[in-house]
C-alpha cells in the first residue's frame, strides 16, 4: 500500500483546475504585497503616495486581494488537488462544476476589483455599512462567494463518490478535512450572503432606502470569525497529514485529527460577538456567552499543538534520537517542504496567545481596533497560514505541472521563509507594541495635531516600514519560485506527500463521519448563540441608515 | 479486522504500552508546557494592563 | 478513542487555564462592573443635535447619580464635538457618545475607554479618571478619507 500511495498522481485534468486557482492566488499576492509595502511606507511618515492615490484605496486593495482573493483561491485550488489525490479523480461532472466555480469567482473578483480601482468602493475589505460602495462591488463579492460554493460542491461530489464506493469506511483523512472546511465555509458564508443580498445590494441599487447597521455587522461577523478558520484549516491539513510524511514519520492520530476538525466545525461559528465586544446594542451577557464558546475553539488548537510536537518527537525517536530534545536535530531542516511550514507553526504560538487576549471580553478594550490587531493577524494569516501555503506550493505546484523542485529553488525557498520571518518579526512585533500604546489600525500617517502620544508611535511605524520592506523582498522571492515551479523547473516527478497512521493505531470510529450529527449540533449551537440577541436587535432597532460616501 | 483490534488491541497490554509511550513524548510535553506558560504570561500581562488603566 | 496520557494531562492543564481566564474576566465583568461598553439605548441619527444629552456636548456635573460627571461626545466625519475637554482628576465620569453618520470609534489612547459608535445607538462607558495627563482621543474605525485626522483631547488635571 504505502509504496503505491507515494506514486499516486493528481489527474492532469484536475491539476489544470487547481493551477487555474493558483495563478489567480499568486497574482493577488503580487499586487497585494506591493500595496502592503506602500502602506508601511506611508505610515512611516517619510513617503507620500504619488498621483493623488488615497491610502484607503490602497488598503482596500490589500485587504480584498490578500484577505479574500488569495486565500479563497489558494484554498479551493489546494482542496481540489487534495480531494482528487486522496478520494480519486473528479468525475467529468465534478470537474466541470469546479471550473464553473472558478470562473464565477474570477468574474466576481474582476467586478469587485474594477470598482475598487475606480475609487467607487473604498470601503475596506469589511465594507461596513453605512459606507456605501457601488452595487457592482457587492455583486462581485457575491459572485466570489457563490463561486466558492460551487467549487466546494465539486469537492463534496467526489468525496461522496468515494464514500459510495467504500461503504462503511471512514473517508480518506485529507479529503475528510477538506470537506469539513467546505461545510464550515458554506454554513458561515450564508451570513455574509444574507447581508449582501438582503441589505447592501438592494440598498446600493436604491431599491431600499435604509439598512440596519447593527444587523449587517452581526451578519458580517457571523461569517468573519469562521472565515479565519477557513483560512487556518487548510494549513492544519498540511500540518496533520503532509508534514508527517515529509519528515519520514507517521500521523500521530487519525481519530484525534478528525475530532479536532469537527470541534472547529462546531465552535468556530457561534462566536462572532467576540469581534463586537465594544459595540452598543448587544447584551453583555450574550457577548460573554459567545466569549465562552470562543474559548472552546481553543481546545482543538491545543490538541493540534500536541499532535505536531508528538509527530516530530516520534519521528525523531524512530530515527534514534535520545534525550529530551534530541529529536529536534533529526528534523529535515534543509527541506523547504518542512521548514517553511514549521516557521508558520512557530508563529502560531504568539499568534494564538494574542488571539486569546483579543477574545477575553473586556480585555478587548485594551486592543480593539488598535494596530495590535493588525499585528495579530499578520502572524496568524500572513505568517502561519501563508507560509504553510508557500510550503504546500513547493511540492504541489511541481506535482501538478509535472516538474521538480530543484536544490536551488529549495534553497531559495528556505531563504524566502527566513526573510519573511525576520520582516514579520519587525512589522508584527512593532504593531503589537504600538497597539498597546493605543495607536489605531486602518489609519494613514497622522501626527494628530502634534499630540504627544501620537509622536511616541512614530518610531514603531518606522520599524514597520523596515519590516514591510524586508517582507516585500520575501514577496519577490516567492514569486520567483512560483514562476519557476509553474513554467521553468525541469520536468520530473514531485511527490504529493500523504502521511499514514502508525501500524498499531486504532481504527477510526465511524461516529466521526456522522455528518448529520455534527452539522446538526453546529446548527443548534448557532441558533443558541444568535437567536435571542438577533431578535433583540430587530425588536429594538433604531431607524436604519442611509448610505454615505465619505471617501 | 478493525473491530477485533478495537476490542483486543488496547486491552491486551495497556500498562506496558502506555508507559513506553509517555517516556517517548516527554519532549512534546515540555514543548507544549512552554507554550502553555507563554500563553499565561502574555495573557496576564495584558490583564494587568487592563486593571492598571482607567 | 485512545488518547495519550500526556496529551490528557496537557488538555486538562489547558482547560484549567482557560477556565481560570474565563472566571477572572467573568467575575471582573459581572461582579466588579467591568463589562465592555454595551449600551442598549437608541437614538435617531438624523436628530442627534436635537436629542438630549447630545444637544449639549461636553462635560457636565450631575447630582444624585452613581457618577459625578457626564462627558458627552458627538462624532461625525471627521470630527468630535467637543474638540477638547478638561476633566478633574479623580472624577467618576460616564462617557456618552454617538455618531451622526457612519460608524466611528472613540478610543482614549492609553486607557480602557474604547468603544464603537454606530448610527442609531448610544455608546456609554463609566470610569474614574485617576491618572493625570493629556490623553489623545482617536477614531479607530475607518470612516472615510479624513479618518486619521479625526481626534479630540482630554486633559485630566487637579
Ligand atoms: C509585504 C507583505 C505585507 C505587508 C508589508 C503588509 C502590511 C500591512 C499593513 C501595514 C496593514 C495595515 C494598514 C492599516 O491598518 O492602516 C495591513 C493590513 C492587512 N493585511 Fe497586510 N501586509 C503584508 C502581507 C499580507 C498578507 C500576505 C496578507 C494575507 C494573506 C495580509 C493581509 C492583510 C489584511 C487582511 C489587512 C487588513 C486590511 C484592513 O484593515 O482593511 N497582508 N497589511
Ligand atoms: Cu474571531
Ligand atoms: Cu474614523
Amino acid at each position: 500500500m504505502p509504496s503505491i500511495n507515494s506514486t499516486i498522481k493528481v489527474d492532469s485534468r484536475d491539476a489544470k483546475l487547481s493551477m487555474a486557482h493558483f495563478y489567480v492566488a499568486f497574482a493577488a499576492l503580487a499586487i497585494g504585497g506591493l500595496m502592503g509595502l506602500l502602506q508601511t511606507l506611508v505610515r512611516s511618515g517619510k513617503f507620500e503616495l504619488p498621483g493623488g492615490i488615497g491610502y484607503y484605496q490602497v488598503l482596500t486593495v490589500h485587504g480584498v486581494l490578500l484577505g479574500l482573493v488569495l486565500t479563497t483561491f489558494f484554498i479551493m485550488g489546494f482542496q481540489h488537488a487534495a480531494v482528487s489525490r486522496t478520494a480519486g479523480t473528479h468525475s467529468d461532472k465534478a470537474r466541470l462544476t469546479g471550473w464553473i466555480g472558478f470562473w464565477v469567482m474570477t468574474l466576481g473578483t474582476v467586478m469587485a476589483a474594477a470598482m475598487v480601482l475606480m475609487n467607487k468602493a473604498t470601503v475596506l475589505y469589511t465594507f461596513y455599512a453605512p459606507l456605501q460602495a457601488h452595487w457592482i462591488f457587492y455583486l462581485g463579492l457575491t459572485f466570489v462567494v457563490v463561486g466558492s460554493w460551487i467549487d466546494g460542491i465539486a469537492q463534496i461530489m467526489t468525496y461522496a463518490k468515494w464514500k459510495k464506493n467504500n461503504p462503511g469506511k471512514p473517508g480518506p483523512l485529507l479529503s475528510f478535512m477538506a470537506v469539513i472546511n467546505t461545510v464550515l465555509w458554506i454554513i458561515c458564508t450564508i451570513g455574509v450572503a444574507a447581508e449582501v443580498l438582503f441589505q447592501l445590494l438592494p440598498w446600493s441599487l436604491g431599491l431600499i432606502d435604509r439598512v440596519d447597521v447593527l444587523v449587517s455587522r452581526t451578519l458580517f461577523w457571523y461569517f468573519g470569525h469562521p472565515l479565519v478558520y477557513f483560512w487556518l484549516l487548510p494549513a492544519y491539513m498540511a500540518w496533520y497529514v503532509v508534514i508527517p510524511k515529509v519528515i519520514g514519520g507517521k500521523i500521530f492520530s487519525d481519530s484525534l485529527a478528525r475530532l479536532s476538525f469537527i470541534l472547529f466545525l462546531l465552535f468556530s461559528i457561534p462566536v462572532g460577538f467576540h469581534h463586537q465586544l465594544t459595540e452598543p446594542g448587544i447584551d453583555p451577557a450574550w457577548k460573554f456567552i459567545q466569549v465562552i464558546l470562543t474559548f472552546l475553539v481553543i481546545i482543538p488548537s491545543l490538541m493540534t499543538a500536541f499532535a505536531m510536537f508528538a509527530t516530530f518527537e516520534s519521528a525523531g525517536r524512530a530515527k534514534g534520537a535520545k534525550g529530551m530534545f534530541g529529536w529536534v536535530k533529526k528534523l529535515p531542516w534543509n527541506d523547504a517542504r518542512f521548514t517553511v511550514p514549521f516557521i508558520g507553526m512557530a508563529a502560531f504560538i504568539p499568534a494564538g496567545a494574542g488571539g486569546i487576549i483579543n477574545a477575553s471580553n473586556q480585555m478587548d478594550q485594551v486592543v480593539h481596533n488598535t494596530i495590535w490587531i493588525t499585528g495579530h493577524f499578520h502572524l496568524t494569516l500572513a505568517t502561519s497560514v501563508v507560509l504553510t501555503f508557500f510550503g504546500i506550493s513547493y511540492w504541489l505546484i511541481p506535482h501538478l505541472t509535472g516538474r521538480k523542485l530543484t536544490k536551488k529553488m529549495n534553497k531559495l525557498a528556505l531563504i524566502q521563509a527566513w526573510v519573511w520571518f525576520i520582516g514579520m518579526a519587525f512589522m508584527s512585533g512593532s504593531m503589537h507594541a504600538e497597539g498597546l500604546l493605543g495607536a489605531p489600525r486602518r489609519s494613514a500617517f497622522s501626527t494628530y495635531m502634534g499630540a504627544k502620544q501620537a509622536a511616541e508611535w512614530i518610531p514603531y511605524q518606522i520599524a514597520q516600514a523596515v519590516g514591510g520592506t524586508i517582507l516585500f523582498i520575501g514577496i519577490i522571492l516567492i514569486l520567483i519560485i512560483f514562476i519557476n515551479l509553474a513554467f521553468f523547473a525541469p520536468k520530473g516527478e514531485e511527490e504529493f506527500p500523504v502521511g499514514e497512521q502508525a501500524e498499531n493505531a486504532e481504527a477510526t470510529p465511524m461516529v466521526l463521519e456522522n455528518w448529520k450529527l455534527w452539522i446538526g449540533i453546529s446548527i443548534v449551537l448557532i441558533l443558541f448563540a444568535y437567536t435571542i440577541p438577533f431578535i433583540d436587535m430587530i425588536q429594538n432597532a433604531p431607524i436604519g441608515s442611509k448610505g454615505f460616501k465619505t471617501w | 479486522m478493525a473491530k477485533a483490534q478495537l476490542k483486543n488491541g488496547p486491552k491486551s497490554n495497556p500498562k506496558v504500552q502506555h508507559k513506553e509511550e509517555s517516556e517517548s513524548l516527554k519532549g512534546t510535553m515540555a514543548s507544549v508546557m512552554f507554550l502553555g506558560f507563554f500563553i499565561i504570561v502574555t495573557w496576564l500581562g495584558v490583564y494587568f494592563l487592563f486593571v492598571d488603566r482607567f | 478513542m485512545h488518547m495519550h496520557k500526556l496529551e490528557k494531562i496537557w488538555l486538562i492543564f489547558g482547560l484549567a487555564a482557560l477556565i481560570v481566564f474565563l472566571s477572572t474576566i467573568g467575575v471582573s465583568a459581572f461582579y466588579l462592573g467591568n463589562k465592555p461598553p454595551s449600551c442598549l439605548t437608541t437614538v435617531d441619527p438624523e436628530k442627534v443635535d436635537q436629542t438630549a444629552p447630545f444637544n449639549k456636548p461636553g462635560l457636565h456635573k450631575v447630582e444624585g447619580k452613581d457618577w459625578d460627571y457626564e462627558l458627552v461626545f458627538v462624532a461625525q466625519a471627521f470630527a468630535y464635538t467637543p474638540t477638547q475637554v478638561t476633566v478633574p482628576l479623580g472624577a467618576k465620569v460616564k462617557v456618552i457618545a454617538t455618531t451622526k453618520d457612519v460608524v466611528h470609534g472613540l478610543e482614549v489612547a492609553g486607557t480602557n475607554i474604547n468603544m464603537m459608535l454606530e448610527p442609531g445607538y448610544v455608546s456609554e462607558y463609566t470610569t474614574t479618571f485617576d491618572k493625570e495627563g493629556e490623553y489623545l482621543i482617536v477614531c479607530n474605525e475607518y470612516c472615510g478619507t479624513g479618518h486619521h485626522l479625526m481626534s479630540s483631547k482630554i486633559e485630566v488635571k487637579k
